[in-house]
């Protein structure tokens, strides 16, 4: 099998991307599902923008909001900010390592494809005209009350994608474990490798519990179970610590892979390696393991008692101190550096400030008696998004820029990329800050409409047009990369010029087997290192040119997860509709079926032969 | 390397489990997916021990009376055999000898047949008493907790019996060693968290 490129059909091109276990292409198709559901739940703000601009407004109905809301908090993070950061692990991570694919290629498929089904579920519900309304965390009181299938449509869509997340979580684990090239310690790993290791690591002990929470929430709902209903023993505050449990950690998984996106950016571009690794990395694992002692924070008022809140206050501080440690970290990388400001560049720079003052407010909320004060106010929207928006987001975005050369052979437009920074940037500031004011002044969180003459008007106004702003600023990066894709003029291996570690040293996009021989490395940031000494490969093998084992592709998952999504509505309308019971069998056994297969036939993969390799060797003139 | 190629007992690697790097990933992988299971648990062990005994008002079931520890220790005695027996056929494994291996495996999957037999009737039987799933939170809590188990037993046995199957004909190779290695891994874990079940619903329940 050669990697030379041919015209092919567009049902071959299909059939490829379906059954696809290369981590480049999975990575693009988790970019490409993660930035569907992005738009999803950006048009879903501003609808909520546009319904709080004057008060007492009429545009969407009380209920209609609710499952606005719910809907996109939901999409945005399960959706669209964890799928887009795995999209980078995948597409970026085994390339950092020297590897040339994760360790379960077919499990990495698989769990695109169920974040894939799990989100049509969720979003499907919008054309059942029952969405989920109990809020993205969905507490129990709310959510048993909930009528219509919205909060199944929540539950089961959540549980797809969820196993989908946790499948990939195990997978980098054991790719960062196992795969490394020759010489890759653990201390010389890249920093998005790093944050990628604690962040899956964060994931498989993290979602457990929402799979168990998310059952326990089925189970009430659809046979009768009592876990959390009062009257009959339950107790609805289980729902709130198993879901912080889960919830709290998951915040942690959505911003260090953010973290390690802006590590590479200020080595990058600062053109220094970064400050203090070796903190850096011992912060991150820090943060990591104090992002599981804090969930009650989220609890405050429920009154779990002083000792508890105190106990939780203290260990919400805590986690001040690793991140304090990052940030100045990254400022004493861009000290004395030689800076390039970017488009992504722009993104780091802007993004220290903004996560700094979601993390001053964090430390706010975090005090148990401020916390009664602020409790449930805009405050506490204004709060997580400064962390979300200004950290993950401006992260992902930041990525798209940095990365979007490797993984799709050509660049974006800097100048196009500098007018979506700065209309995004203006915009999220004019849309949040203000809301800090609005949640001091006493605006509830979760509110439809307000009555006029609470002196909130203004305020409102300025938050709405912010998020035009945002809007526009989001539609120029579009805009940026439909006129780019279409150019497409191609890029060498490193288009930035200063690029540090191994997915530099290779072409962009690289060929499926990412390394033609397997790089011995030398050192932390070892192209530079190679560079240095004259080696403008910036790769020396660690292996003569040989015959590369790969594996095969498999259109299993697609069709287990499609099982997985049919046995979903057939759980759902299991007892109201007489085909509900059937079509719930007709899913599982289609999913078991699709296990089966997998199971019994040997899947042995293949080689790529070693002339193949040394014709592809010759044609791009690289490494010799 | 070959993963079809046919060994003999004396070329058979020490350690067929992670001889190759596909083995070596799932051995590591395993470890980590039953590192994520054990929190699953966890977290169905926290609602059960907060939900114990709570029921609507004039709610007549209690762990005193409900269990019974004769049938209990009869399913462990079962589960714990099968798992020493599953550990007589990794023996096997490691010594090349396939017809052994199945033959424990098959004994280790009639084993936990019983354990699962035991446990419907045992179900069957506190239903009859009305103790349902929807009376109580401790009834959801108990079988949700003690059922998640009987499904992770009853979803070994499909595994098992497949693995058993397919390799009928094939006999033992690198490709499939570090299956059966990783059923046992997972039966093991089984095992472990029955005497957490055992300990603190069943015995905790009688005596506490």
């Amino acid at each position: 099998m050669s990697s030379v490129a041919q015209k092919r059909g567009f049902g071959a091109t299909l059939w490829d991307w379906l059954t696809t276990v290369d981590h480049k292409k999975i990575g693009i198709l988790y970019l490409l599902g993660g930035g569907f559901f992005f738009v999803v739940g950006g048009i879903e703000a501003m609808i909520i923008r546009v319904q709080l601009l004057t008060p007492n407004n009429d545009l969407v109905s009380a209920g209609i909001f609710n499952q606005i809301i719910t809907m996109h908090g939901t999409t945005m993070i399960f959706l669209a900010a964890m799928p887009i950061l795995i999209g980078f692990m995948n597409a970026i991570m085994p390339l950092q390592i020297g590897a040339r694919d994760v360790a379960f290629p077919f499990l990495n498929s698989l769990g695109f494809w169920m974040f894939f089904f799990g989100g049509v579920f969720l979003n499907i519900s919008w054309f059942f005209g029952q969405v989920p309304d109990a809020g993205w965390t969905s507490y129990a009181s709310l959510a048993m009350a909930s009528e219509g299938h919205g909060v199944d449509f929540y539950a089961i869509g959540l549980q797809i994608a969820g196993g989908g997340t946790l499948l990939g979580g195990i997978n980098f684990l054991v790719t960062i474990i196992n795969m490394r090239a020759p010489g890759m310690t653990y201390m010389r790993m890249p920093l998005f490798t790093w944050t990628t290791f604690v962040a899956s690591a964060m994931i498989l002990f993290a979602f457990p519990p929402l799979t168990v929470g998310l059952f326990l929430l089925t189970f009430e709902r659809m046979f009768g179970a009592n876990f959390f209903d009062p009257t009959m023993g339950g107790n609805t505050i289980i729902w709130e610590h198993i879901f912080w449990i889960f919830g709290h950690p998951e915040v942690y998984i959505l911003i260090l892979p953010a973290f390690g996106i802006f590590s590479e950016i200020f080595s990058i571009f600062s053109r220094k390696r970064l400050f203090g690794y070796s903190a850096m990395v011992f912060a991150t694992v820090l943060i990591g393991f104090l992002g599981f002692m804090v969930w009650a924070h989220h609890m405050f008022t429920v009154g779990l008692g002083p000792t508890a809140n105190a106990i939780f206050s203290v260990a919400t501080m805590a986690i001040a101190i690793p991140t304090g440690v990052k940030i100045f970290n990254w400022l004493l990388t861009i000290w004395g550096g030689s800076i390039k400001v970017t488009t992504p560049m722009l993104w780091a720079l802007a993004f220290i400030p903004t996560f700094v003052m979601g993390g001053v407010t964090g430390v706010m909320l975090g005090t148990a008696p401020l916390d009664y004060q602020l409790h449930d106010t805009y405050f506490v929207v204004a709060h997580f998004h400064y962390v979300i928006v200004g950290g993950t987001v401006f992260g992902i975005i930041a990525g798209t820029h940095l990365y979007w050369p490797k993984m799709f052979g050509t660049m974006l437009n800097e100048a196009l990329g500098k007018v979506t920074f700065w209309f995004f940037f203006i915009g999220f500031h004019l849309t949040f800050l203000i809301q800090h004011w609005l949640g001091f002044w006493g605006m509830p969180r979760r509110v439809f409409t307000y009555m006029d003459g609470q002196g909130w008007n203004s305020a409102n106004v300025i938050s709405s047009v912010g998020a035009l702003f945002m809007a526009i600023g989001i539609t120029i990066m579009v805009y940026n990369i439909i006129v780019t894709s279409i150019k497409n003029v191609r890029v060498a291996n490193d288009p930035w010029g200063d690029g540090r570690t191994l997915e530099w040293a290779i072409e962009s996009p690289p060929v499926f087997y990412n390394f033609a021989q397997t790089p011995l490395v030398r050192g932390l940031d070892t192209v530079y290192i190679e560079k240095m000494e004259g080696n403008l490969s910036g790769i020396t093998p660690a292996e003569p040119v040989q015959d590369i084992h790969m594996p095969n592709g498999s259109f299993i998952p697609f069709m287990l997860s499609l099982g997985l999504f049919i046995a979903g509505f057939g759980a759902m309308f299991r007892t109201e509709e007489p085909w509900g019971m059937a079509v719930l069998i007709i899913g599982l056994v289609w999913t078991f079926a699709a296990m089966a297969m997998r199971s019994l036939k040997d899947d042995l993969g293949f080689y790529v032969k070693k002339e193949d390799i040394l014709k592809d060797m010759k044609r791009k003139g690289g490494q010799k | 390397m070959d993963l079809n190629k046919k060994f003999t007992p004396e070329t058979w690697p020490d350690h067929p489990e992670k001889a190759t790097l596909e083995a070596k990933n799932k051995f590591v992988g395993f470890w980590l997916f039953l590192g994520g299971e054990t929190i699953l648990f966890a977290t169905l062990f926290a609602t059960y021990l907060a939900l114990k005994n709570k029921g609507p008002s004039g709610f007549k079931f209690s762990t005193q009376e409900l269990f019974e520890l004769p049938l209990v220790f009869v399913m462990t005695l079962l589960l714990l055999t099968s798992s020493l027996t599953s550990v007589y056929a990794m023996y096997h494994l490691k010594n090349y000898n396939f017809k052994k291996m199945q033959l424990w495996l098959a004994i280790t999957a009639f084993l936990g047949l019983g354990f699962l037999a035991l446990e419907v009737y045992e179900f069957v039987h506190y239903i009859h008493l009305g103790f349902t799933y929807d009376n109580s939170a401790f009834s959801s809590a108990f079988y949700t907790l003690v059922g998640t188990h009987g499904f992770h037993v009853a979803i070994g046995l499909v595994w098992i019996t497949l693995l058993i199957f397919r390799n009928s004909k094939r006999g033992l190779n690198l490709y499939n060693a570090p299956k059966y290695y990783t059923f046992s891994l997972y039966w093991h874990f089984i095992d472990v968290v029955w005497v957490f079940i055992f300990t603190v619903v069943y015995l905790m329940g009688v005596i506490g």
